[in-house]
């Protein structure tokens, strides 16, 4: 099947919203787009199974290439494996959860869904791509509409939050273009400079030019996935964003940082990472737990989810930094299971805010005595958070535990062992946070009279939660379809392993 | 065959002048309403445009004074479109101007100066023609002629460019002393690391640097961008900045290659100090003009960032760079000089809740200011892109970050607009605007520009491989 679709489809959808009146027409073209690119992804998924069961072993399935600039060698170059096959369904999942979720969006909704739509092409197209130049252009063209949706739809110091969160992306790519322009000046492909991942990644650039631009492109992808000490952007832009922009952000676009930092980063610069793993191990590991303590200290629900995206997002960069297949393997795993997860959380979030208008836990209690269907949905978000067997967060958080603890070396052995205990921490806040939010008895009077989740609501909450429990109880078919990516990038390390 | 080469070679000069001689016959013979001449006026610039396209040719006259070849004749052609736009932006304000042929006429005599400018093979013919392009601009920025402002400005570009000129006549005095040459290929020969090269050499780059308004030697642009009418801003800072850094490129890569050691140095101080300067101060600003005029001074910055490539690659993206740079700031333009026409209104702080009132302006302009930031999907970002790798194939990683990181700074102050026209509560926004048909027209060749200039990749590869490095 031809990828372009996934770029071209959002495309068409955003157009078509550009020449809707109405609400109404405009969120239904928005659901069709969002339904369709949906449908899409799974086709993909059925596709990809059928390629791989056909015996087709080409670790890029789908693969076209067209050339755009030659004279700087730059190619259009598309193609997926498992690891971006999962990104895509973790993206159309997000997006159509998204666009329900904004259904009754009063102000500029044409703008609002054209902006939203337009994201996603820029996260497929992303993950799609397999040419550095090609890669980059759609890292820029997710970070800009977050800033208007930030900006314009937002709540409380949104003009803040936006302006914070647009810099640090863009200050984040810029250290990715220094990262990207030094690997493309180092390689060598037949007497030329390429972008392209394959080749670099087959040429194996060279080890001093490594070690100086893996920082760049690690650090700068990692500031879209929070790395600490650049996770600033994080709490302010979550909180302040609307419900549906809060989703992407944390569902999907943290994501893109982490499938950078793998796919860019790590792959191609093997040497380096594992020259640098120390840091990136103990980035992470603080970052795992002073998000988890810092969670505690919050009193709003956003604040709280945003931080636990710090401490969550932790788990993916220690995943990577541990380097066995087995980590790399839970670190995608915990990708997908934390952007449901948190979609999902947000979105209850969302549910509540709109229906009791607070946000802040002490003010809030027994909602499920009036609305049980969102009440479950955010109960169901938060063990999944806190990492219930059953659900996603168990199966992502515990593989990349197990990998973790393969490498027998005292430090990382100590920073799995500190990683673990912050789910104790975890547990803490979340088992808090909905005990007095949602048990107990109600705190105000006219909080009796709210209504229960709407048809789009339950939709949405519907198509999130089914992918986690399907993660969570048959998470093979996950693995399945990651593992083969893994080892991809294990082979280059251990490659670099050997020539060391 | 002497004469045809003649009208061939100098066509596009040859059919600059003849509009300029028609404009003033028809000032001279015939009183036409200004809304007739404007309509005429776009006609021959579009005419212009379209013959500046008609078989290009290569070739010398004037014993090597005057050269072209296909790259130059884009040059000018690129150059044309720029003057077309302006010209069909200004319609609002030249309405009712009492002077509008002349207005056209002195444009258009710059414009001819710079065509020999970018022709020159010989650093009389340089000079004579960077004169011509200089002294009928000083009139043009005093054409709000009852404005104090205006003449300020003009008195002080005319000022400033008269010593950047004797400048330059200073270094290419010494040049002649020392090479006993003017013509461009002979002071390739001769030129080489000697003190009083480098010497001269510096004169003609601080003259250069005057006229693209790269700090230290920026200091006159705000001002004079400010006081000057919105058209004749916008034609200082994309259509004259635009040649001379085509020249600049030129004569730097070809005459001045012997000593490109040198220069990288200095070009690397220059570029860096540029941008600082350019996004520092722009992050102050209120007014629209001065602002632009700070930014303008940035983008400056990086492409000096790409000059320093000295490749193939340097000179085709520092072409393709300013062509998108038009687009992309007369678009911006375009939108500051209707509401500038129509309601006074020239400060940012004007522009709050301008979506509401405006939705299709703001979005111009806000597409136009991402493009001059550099975002994907517009040109802008592929015009930055190919800057920053060019400046990159030298190995200066150094120089590379901080652009970088410059325009990070540069998407500050970008933003801090967007979020004016779409964010800030205003009471009194500016009222909707009844945008004229030609104006309108403008604006969607900018956005048209914006859009395929960048995803189209032939335009690059076309003037990549019209260009030539070292």
């Amino acid at each position: 099947m031809n990828l372009n679709l996934l770029i071209l489809l959002p495309l068409l959808t955003a157009i078509a919203i550009m020449f809707c009146n109405g609400l109404k027409q405009v969120r239904l073209v928005a659901l069709l787009g969002s339904g369709l690119q949906l449908l899409l992804s799974f086709w993909l998924l059925y596709s990809f199974y059928q390629e791989r069961s056909s015996g087709n072993t080409t670790q890029m399935l789908f693969d076209a290439n067209y050339t755009w600039f030659t004279a700087l060698n730059i190619n259009y170059h598309i193609g997926i494996d498992g690891i971006a096959l999962a990104m895509i369904i973790l993206t159309s999942m997000v997006v159509i959860s998204a666009v329900l979720v904004s259904w009754t969006m009063e102000s500029m909704n044409k703008e609002f869904f054209f902006l939203l739509i337009f994201l996603s092409m820029g996260a497929y197209g992303f993950f799609i791509s397999l040419d550095l130049f090609t890669m980059f252009f759609f890292l820029e063209v997710a970070v800009i509409p977050k800033f208007l949706l930030i900006g314009i739809w937002g709540s409380g110091k949104k003009e803040y939050s936006a302006m914070k969160l647009a810099l640090m992306l863009m200050g984040g790519s810029a250290l990715v273009f220094v990262g990207l322009s030094g690997m493309y000046f180092n390689s060598n492909i037949d007497g030329a400079h390429s972008f392209d991942l394959v080749q670099l990644a087959n040429y194996r650039i060279p080890v001093d030019a490594q070690m100086i631009f893996f920082p760049f492109a690690f650090v700068g992808f990692g500031i879209f996935t929070a790395l600490f000490p650049f996770h600033t952007w994080v709490p302010d832009g979550h909180s302040s964003a609307p419900t549906a922009a809060s989703m992407f952000l944390a569902g999907i676009s943290m994501k893109l940082g982490g499938y950078g930092c793998l796919r860019v980063a790590t792959y191609l610069m093997p040497d380096a990472a594992h020259a640098y793993s120390d840091i990136i191990i103990l980035l992470s590991t603080i970052a795992i737990i002073y998000g988890a303590f810092a969670t505690m200290m919050q009193t709003d629900l956003k604040y709280i989810n945003a931080y636990s995206s710090i401490s969550h997002c932790g788990f993916v960069i220690l995943g990577i930094g541990m380097l066995t297949e087995t980590s790399i393997t839970g670190a995608v795993m915990q990708m997908v299971s934390h952007g449901l997860m948190t979609a999902l959380f947000f979105a209850a979030i969302g549910m509540i805010y709109s229906r009791t208008h607070t946000r802040i836990v002490a003010q809030l209690g027994g909602l499920m005595k009036v609305m049980p269907f969102i009440s479950g949905v955010f109960i169901i978000a938060g063990l999944c958070s806190l990492g219930l067997p059953g659900f996603s967060g168990f199966v992502a958080e515990m593989t990349v535990f197990m990998g973790a603890w393969q490498n027998t070396d005292a430090m990382y052995r100590l920073a799995t062992i500190l990683a673990c205990a912050s789910i104790v921490v975890t547990a803490v806040y979340i088992l808090r946070a909905a005990g007095k939010a949602v048990m107990g008895p109600i705190t105000d009077d006219h909080y009796k009279h709210l209504p229960d989740a709407t048809w789009n609501e339950k939709l949405a909450a519907g198509i999130l939660i089914s992918g986690i429990v399907v993660i969570g109880i048959v998470p093979f078919w996950l693995t399945s379809l990651i593992t083969p990516g893994a080892q991809e990038i294990i082979l280059q390390t251990g490659q670099a392993l050997m020539l060391k | 065959m002497m004469l045809n080469d003649f009208f061939l070679l100098m066509k596009q000069e040859l059919v600059l002048l003849l509009i300029i001689v028609l404009l003033l016959i028809i000032k001279v013979g015939k009183d036409w309403s200004n809304e007739t001449m404007l309509n005429l006026i776009n006609g021959l610039l579009l005419l212009n445009v379209v013959s500046g396209f008609v078989m290009p040719v290569e070739g010398n006259l004037f014993g090597d004074m005057f050269k072209t070849n296909a790259l130059i004749s884009l040059e000018k052609s690129i150059l044309n479109i720029g003057v077309l736009i302006i010209s069909m932006q200004s319609y609002s304000w030249l309405k009712t101007h009492k002077h509008l042929s002349e207005f056209f006429i002195l444009m258009l005599s710059t414009l001819l100066g710079m065509f020999y400018m970018i022709s020159s093979g010989n650093l009389l013919m340089f000079y004579i023609g960077l004169e011509l392009s200089s002294i009928p601009l000083a009139a043009m920025a005093n054409f709000d002629l009852e404005k104090r402002k205006s003449s300020e400005a003009a008195f002080k570009f005319i000022i400033s460019s008269a010593f950047s000129s004797g400048m330059l006549l200073f270094g290419i005095s010494l040049i002649y002393g020392s090479t006993g040459s003017i013509s461009f290929a002979e002071i390739t020969n001769h030129i080489s690391n000697e003190p009083l090269h480098i010497f001269a050499f510096v004169m003609l780059l601080a003259g250069f640097a005057f006229k693209i308004s790269a700090a230290p030697f920026h200091l006159w642009t705000a001002d004079v961008y400010e006081g000057a009418p919105v058209a004749v801003t916008s034609y200082l800072s994309v259509i004259s900045k635009g040649a001379v850094l085509f020249v600049f490129v030129s004569v730097l890569y070809t005459v001045f290659k012997p000593i490109a050691e040198i220069w990288y140095n200095m070009l690397f101080i220059l570029a860096v100090i540029t941008i600082l300067i350019g996004n520092l101060f722009a992050i102050r600003q209120n007014n629209f003009k001065r602002f632009l005029a700070f930014s303008s001074i940035a983008q400056v910055g990086f492409i000096l960032v790409g000059i320093t490539g000295s490749s193939q690659m340097g000179s085709a993206s520092v072409v393709y760079f300013v062509l998108i740079y038009i687009f992309s700031n007369l678009g911006a333009f375009g939108v500051i000089s209707l509401v500038s026409a129509l309601t006074g209104k020239e400060n940012i702080s004007d522009y709050k809740s301008f979506y509401k009132t405006n939705p299709l302006l703001s979005w111009v302009l806000t597409i136009a200011l991402f493009s001059l930031a550099g975002v994907p999907p517009t040109a802008g970002f592929f015009g930055k892109f190919f800057l920053l790798i060019s400046g990159a194939s030298q190995g200066n990683y150094i120089l590379i970050s901080i652009a970088a990181l410059n325009m990070v700074i540069s998407f500050y102050y970008y933003l801090r607009i967007v979020k004016a026209i779409f964010m800030d509560p205003n009471e009194q926004p500016i009222e909707k605007l009844s945008i004229p048909l030609i104006s309108k027209l403008a604006l969607f060749i900018c956005l048209a520009g914006i859009v395929v200039l960048g995803l189209w990749s032939s335009v690059y590869e076309c003037i990549y491989n019209l260009s030539s490095g070292f």
